[in-house]
């Protein structure tokens, strides 16, 4: 089974281990997943906000090179990515002449009939069924399953899991052996890309969601977003400070989680990257 | 040769101003068919009425043309005038001349010749006018009224005291419906229970009024005054002419522990009860899904214990075909549940409640006998939180509309709560507070001024428990979008109100329309709002939409009215506006070739299937249509719809709508 | 086809309302002294549903140069559906109409609800000027009298 994949920038900078992680556990279930060969920005953070041309026509470019290069279904590790990806097609999808002007700005043509897949999408497709046999270590652990702002919505664009209380991540957790803690801060912001500008308030907002999920006895922190994901282990010097105690419960993605349950090695899914250290699992 | 005469009327200066009324009488009067032709300065005088009965008695005139206001003005008036010089009155027509000409033009020739030119084309129609007769049709005496609660409880009332008869129908075992339910009523705080029962004992006891408990309309067929309703009596199980309502089974039931519905699921019941005490009638009935006997095959103790021998296991449903009249649907509304709502918890957290279950802790008659104890461990709580709008105006939840009832009873909420828990502290989040109504805003204020209620504009992102609070994170817009959180000890969701389960499966049985809330629709949002398109079916309560009690009770009142009028006339007299399927010599016998495309457009299911037989051999020859008269309202688009051209319509057939459309432009 | 003193084209309209809302809201253009173009005759329907489109024909072999149809806003609509039924008629009819050659713009359809006078008034005066702007139909109505005097004769 071969499936197009889009990594998208932090997938090759800070998430270097989500990237290693998604690519470990893919063959041991049977995928290649295999790069859309010249893939460009997916114009996430900024272009949205600053020119809806250039924000449609970024995504637009990447789906139509994948198009081309054959792929029916591609899968999007980030989060923000897949948001923009799967965003631009809507809209697209809405307007032909919208369609029509940007297919002239990156010159192609394209159907835009590929299915995006998130991680969790993808894993619920092509994973979930043959995880149980596949199980080497069960993750006994209790964790928080925090899916942050970009994985559920726009509900009505992605149309993927409950908007205000997702559980798609803690159906998975649940199945590879672990406990997940029922907390109000699922689907609360991290701060985002105010990690740069802000970091005071991402300290502030990441702070809320970590003090609760260590409060309620979780010992580990699951997502499935790299800003989430850098938000809540690079800052957490910030985020200590913040709320006046040192918390040590790791932030590890839902494909560390799965890798490790499979008995994959904690090297190979990039576990060791992590400022917050993972030795406790 | 047609006689008709034409009526010009200068409506004082009104018409004559600017159309010239003399020559338009005098070109009239040389039209094809006109036997006389005059003008008059007020036609729907006394004088001016007798001038056109003298003409049409001197001149035997068979058709009255008259140019003057709108018809919608003075048609009736024309009408009757004609009819009591002995001319059917269907053969009076007025020719519009002051709405569509004299007032929307200046004088002219122009305006003059336009005149003319309508008053041709109305000519021309009138000399195709056919007699036509009122309508008759038969009226059983007697109304169906379908749900107890105060709408079912007011109506039925309204119609008995009229001296009519009343089948009253509730699904379940006690009427009394939500308003039972509620601990004091908005603006002025009187226990709804003891302005209810003496209301729903009066409909026990009303000789006029039958009803049925535990029972659910099953069929509907049949038109206006002529309707059969089959209704479904559910089993008791419990035979009501032996059974004295001691309560002895519901004591003795092992099955104590079943959510009960009249407590909104805070209080519990047993599988033999009466919803409440006050229960019309107090019998009880067996809720066959949690009773042992039903579900395990063993049991029996109620029946071992009832010292009347009232208890009879496994009898099937019964059911009743009655002759109706009228029908009133009070079916009533419901509202979410707070397992509707994911952000604030999806139901799991026990101290989250809805409007309605607050009503049942505020209740003497609920489940803590009036004291506000939360439900996880029958604490007091402190601090309370209402959330309102929940749901309603918010289209990404489905439910654009504003629930209405939902801002005043919020406010009697908390002032019942500041009433109770002296120390306690309540918020309210709130979009808007509508208070339009009789003493209402004054209500609101007395919450926030008298009783401290603190009113926090904005919405709730989220409720979540920790350690043992309820963590309730809103904004407040007023004060430039601060987040607020508080912790809260009970929070109470003013959840939408919907409509009750099964709308739309009993609008389907009546055919009446529904909204796409499900919610009943009316005839007109105006000026027929306890009427629904079928005739003599009416609406009252909040199946049509959510409602307060005194609007619940006014539009009850209000449809009770329009079903005795019903009700009250020796028969049924309506307009001859309707459709008619043409009929000839056989072997034809009509046009219609039984295509049935006009059932399936018209509205009202007017059009039946009419077996057209040899008179010998009684064999069918062909199945044509014919439209039932009393159902019919004469839309017409059956008329245009008709591909055979076999149907045609009352008052504005095919020939006279041409030839009128073919005089106006013949000069 | 009229011309008045000043040599203007004054064309022929007939309007086929609905009883319950578009003949109301005349009425209210009248009871408010709204004034509007005199070139628009009236013929009251108890329902848009009810207008046979025969009948626009029909004005149009008779001299019309346009036509105006109106009834009740959807989901106003006195009977409940009839003005949907006309809608959807019309929107096949229209098609038809197009292809037989006959000029669809000649035929305005709106919607004007029992309190919307001024809007009947803007209807009218707006129709007007459009098929003021278009001259006289002539096409049709020779066509139809040549049809009624020759007759088409089928082999």
């Amino acid at each position: 089974m071969k499936l197009g994949f889009y990594p998208g920038c932090s997938l090759n900078g800070t998430a270097r281990e989500y990237n290693e992680s998604v690519k470990a556990l893919a063959p041991v279930f049977g995928i290649e997943l295999i790069d859309i060969d010249d893939w460009n920005c997916c114009g996430a953070s900024a272009a949205h906000a600053v020119n809806r041309d250039l924000s449609l026509a970024l995504p637009a470019r990447t789906l139509a090179l994948a198009e081309k290069q054959g792929f029916d279904e591609i899968v999007v590790p980030c989060a923000a990515c897949f948001n923009r990806l799967a965003v631009a097609q809507y809209e697209l999808n809405k307007d032909e002449m919208l369609k029509k002007s940007v297919e002239k700005s990156i010159d192609m043509t394209f159907n835009n009939d590929i299915k995006i897949l998130n991680v969790v999408q993808f894993i619920d497709k092509y994973i979930k069924d043959k995880i149980l046999e596949k199980i080497s270590h069960k993750f006994e652990h209790q964790v928080a399953c925090y899916y942050g702002c970009l994985l559920v919505r726009p509900n009505k664009i992605i149309d993927f899991d409950r908007v205000e209380d997702p559980t798609s991540l803690d159906e998975l957790m649940q199945l590879i052996g672990a406990t997940p803690i029922d907390w109000g801060f699922k689907t609360e912001c991290c701060g985002a890309s105010l990690s740069i500008a802000r970091t005071d308030l991402v300290a502030k907002l990441s702070g809320n969601i970590v003090k609760d999920a260590a409060d309620r006895g979780a010992e580990a922190i699951i997502v499935a977003c790299p800003m989430c994901h850098s938000n809540l282990d690079m800052r957490r010097p910030q985020i200590d400070e913040y709320v006046g105690e040192k918390i040590s419960t790791p932030v590890i993605y839902i494909t560390q989680a799965i890798g490790l349950a499979v008995g994959i090695a904690p090297e190979k899914l990039g576990l060791q990257r992590h400022f917050v250290k993972v030795n406790t699992l | 040769m047609s006689k008709i005469g034409v009526f010009i009327c200068h409506c004082g200066e009104n018409i004559s101003a600017t159309v010239d009324c003399e020559r338009v009488a005098k070109s009239a009067s040389e039209m094809e068919g006109v036997a006389f032709a005059t003008d008059y300065k007020y036609m729907c005088s006394d004088p001016g009425q007798s001038l056109i009965k003298n003409a049409i008695r001197e001149y035997h005139l068979d058709g009255v043309v008259v140019g003057s206001c709108s018809p919608r003005m003075h048609e009736p008036t024309f009408r009757r005038a004609c009819s009591e010089a002995g001319l059917n009155p269907y053969l009076c027509e007025i020719a519009n001349l002051r709405e569509h000409v004299s007032w929307v033009h200046e004088k002219s020739e122009a305006t003059t010749l336009k005149a003319i030119d309508i008053v041709k084309g109305v000519v021309e129609k009138v000399r195709r006018n056919k007699p036509l007769n009122a309508i008759e049709v038969p009226i059983t005496k007697k109304a169906l009224v379908i749900g107890g609660g105060i709408a079912g409880i007011q109506a039925s009332l309204d119609i008995a005291n009229c001296g009519q008869k009343v089948i009253l129908i509730e699904k379940g075992p006690s009427i009394g419906g939500h308003m039972s339910q509620l601990s004091e009523t908005f603006p002025t705080l009187d226990c709804s229970q003891c302005i209810l029962t003496p209301r729903m004992v009066e409909v026990a006891q009303h000789p006029n009024i039958t009803l049925y408990t535990y029972a659910e309309l099953e069929k509907l067929d049949g038109f206006i005054g002529n309707f059969k309703a089959t209704i479904r009596l559910k089993a008791k199980s419990v035979d009501y002419n032996k059974c004295t309502g001691c309560g002895l089974c519901t004591t003795k039931c092992p099955q104590k522990k079943i959510p009960s519905e009249f407590n909104e699921g805070l209080g519990t019941r047993t599988a033999i009860f009466t919803p409440f005490p006050q229960a019309v009638p107090n019998k009880p009935a067996i809720d066959k899904e949690h009773c042992n006997y039903y579900q395990k095959g063993k049991c029996k103790v109620c029946q071992k214990f009832c010292p009347t021998g009232a208890i009879e296991y496994d009898k099937p449903d019964e059911f009743i075909t009655e002759d109706i009249g009228a029908v009133i649907v009070t079916t009533g509304f419901n509202v979410l549940k707070t397992d509707f709502f994911p952000e604030y918890g999806y139901g799991k957290y026990k101290d989250v409640i809805t409007g309605l279950q607050f009503e049942r802790l505020a209740s003497a008659s609920g489940p803590t006998l009036g004291e506000i104890r939360r439900p996880s461990d029958g604490q007091i709580p402190k601090k309370i939180v209402f959330i309102s709008c929940c749901g309603s105006r918010d289209p990404a939840k489905g439910i654009p509309y504003c629930s209405k009832i939902c801002c005043m009873y919020t406010a009697k909420h908390a002032m019942l709560y500041q009433h109770k828990v002296h120390d306690g502290e309540s918020t309210i989040f709130y979009m808007d507070v509508r208070a339009g109504g009789k003493n209402y805003e004054e209500f609101v204020r007395r919450a926030v001024e008298e009783d401290h209620v603190n009113y926090v504009r904005g919405r709730v992102a989220r409720v979540y428990e920790k350690n043992g609070k309820l963590i309730v994170k809103g904004v407040d817009t007023l004060l430039g979008a601060k987040p607020v959180e508080i912790e809260a000890d009970m929070v109470v969701l003013a959840t939408a109100g919907v409509a009750n389960k099964g709308a739309e499966e009993l609008a389907q049985k009546m055919h009446i329309s529904y909204d796409p809330y499900h919610f009943f629709a009316e005839a007109h949002p105006k000026l027929k709002p306890v009427e629904t398109n079928t005739a003599g079916i009416f609406l009252a309560g909040a199946c049509q939409a959510p409602k307060d009690i005194p609007e619940t009770v006014a539009s009850a009142s209000g449809a009770a009215v329009k079903a005795v009028s019903l009700l009250s006339q020796p028969t049924l007299v309506r307009e001859p506006i309707v459709a008619v399927v043409n009929r000839c010599a056989p072997p034809m016998f009509s046009t219609c070739v039984g295509c049935f495309m006009c059932e399936t457009i018209c509205p009202y299911n007017a059009i039946e299937h009419e077996e057209i037989k040899d008179r010998r051999t009684g064999k069918v020859i062909k199945t044509v249509a014919k439209i039932n008269p009393g159902l019919c309202q004469g839309c017409g688009t059956c008329v245009s719809f008709c591909r055979s051209k076999s149907i045609d319509i009352q008052g504005y057939t095919n020939e006279e709508m041409f030839a009128e459309v073919t005089a106006l432009l013949n000069k | 086809m009229e011309e008045n003193n000043n040599n203007i084209f004054e064309p022929r309209i007939i309007a086929f309302v609905c009883n319950w809302c578009t003949y109301a809201g005349a009425d209210l253009t009248g009871t408010s002294r709204i004034k509007y173009a005199t070139n628009v005759e009236i013929v009251r329907f108890p329902c848009t549903g009810r207008i046979d489109f025969m009948l626009l024909l029909k004005a149009f072999a008779g001299g019309a140069d346009g036509i105006i149809i109106s009834g009740c806003h959807p989901n106003d609509c006195h009977y409940t559906s009839g003005n949907f039924h006309a809608r959807r008629r019309w929107m096949v009819f229209r098609d038809m109409l197009d292809f037989m050659g006959i000029d669809i713009e000649r035929i305005r359809w709106s919607w004007v609800s029992a309190a919307e006078g001024a809007k009947w008034a803007d209807v009218v005066n707006d129709t007007v000027g459009k098929i003021r702007e278009m001259g006289p139909y002539t096409e049709y109505k020779k066509a139809a009298k040549f049809l009624e005097e020759e007759k088409i004769i089928h082999e």
